[in-house]
């Protein structure tokens, strides 16, 4: 379980609530290291999750979301068992990808 | 793929392999520039021109095609009144509003205004929580689509420690 996403999703009564921690730098492309040389912007661009083939929440991203980044929302229905799919993309086109069983 | 092509290079009396080595060779350098700048393109769907403007209403224009956001009491944003470290700050949207397809979440003073914006399908709840980067002391704008519309709330939130390396 090296994955870079982790996942959160516990199922209440209607809605199923996810929280998702990403581990990535998020570099702005405005940041500068200790030789003053710019580092390059390095960020998550797309964030998707999907539960019985359906899209159900899809974040886009820009350079001002913090390091490790964190969301947290909800969607109605998903129930203890089912797969949450996470996928995501970011500027240099590398990709992860993960699947919870919600709670 | 060189090993197999220097041999090639000094028995000269197989011109015809040496060609074909070359061409291998050529052939896959292609292949490498080609995978090279599909890795340089940015990902699908993502409004790349909207995450590269300065000016809120640039921002919005290019997100949702020149409507103009009505500020109201139904978006709730939730932002800290002081931020103590501008690389990390909580913000939560959510609204009361019927028909939400968009969040879209904004920071006047950031070097580009846009800092992330979220689709919402039918079913998923029209709230959000995240945390942003800040430059500086800035006002927080939340813009939610609803029914086609778009509806706006803002909070001014100070900054201590600057996100941007500061």
């Amino acid at each position: 379980m090296a994955s870079s996403i982790r996942v959160r999703a516990i199922a209440g009564a209607d809605t199923t609530e996810v929280q998702a921690l990403v581990q990535h730098p998020m570099d702005s492309g405005f940041v500068k290291n200790a030789k003053g040389e710019l580092i390059p912007a390095h960020h998550i661009e797309t964030v998707q999750f999907e539960t019985g083939g359906k899209t159900v929440f899809t974040a886009l991203w820009g350079p001002a979301v913090s390091k490790d980044p964190f969301v947290k929302f909800s969607f109605k229905g998903g129930k203890k068992g089912d797969d949450l799919k996470i996928t995501w993309i970011d500027n240099k086109g590398a990709t992860d990808t993960t699947t919870a069983k919600i709670m | 793929m060189f090993i197999s092509k220097l041999p090639a290079l000094r028995t000269s009396r197989r011109g015809l392999l040496k060609g074909a080595a070359l061409a291998t060779v050529l052939g896959a350098s292609a292949n490498l520039l080609r995978s090279v700048a599909a890795f340089a393109a940015d990902a699908a769907g993502w409004p790349a021109e909207a995450f590269k403007l300065k000016s809120q209403d640039d921002t919005l224009k290019a997100l949702y095609g020149g409507k103009t956001a009505e500020a109201s009491d139904k978006v709730k944003l939730d932002a800290p009144e002081i931020a103590e470290n501008g690389a990390v700050v909580p913000i939560s949207v959510s609204t009361t509003l019927p028909k939400v397809t968009a969040i879209s979440v904004m920071v006047a003073e950031n070097p580009n205004a846009l800092a992330a914006s979220y689709k919402i399908p039918e079913g998923t709840l029209p709230a959000v929580s995240n945390r942003l980067k800040m430059a500086k002391t800035s006002k927080v704008i939340a813009v939610v689509e609803s029914d086609g519309k778009l509806y706006s709330a803002s909070k001014e939130v100070k900054v201590t420690v600057g996100g941007c390396g500061g």
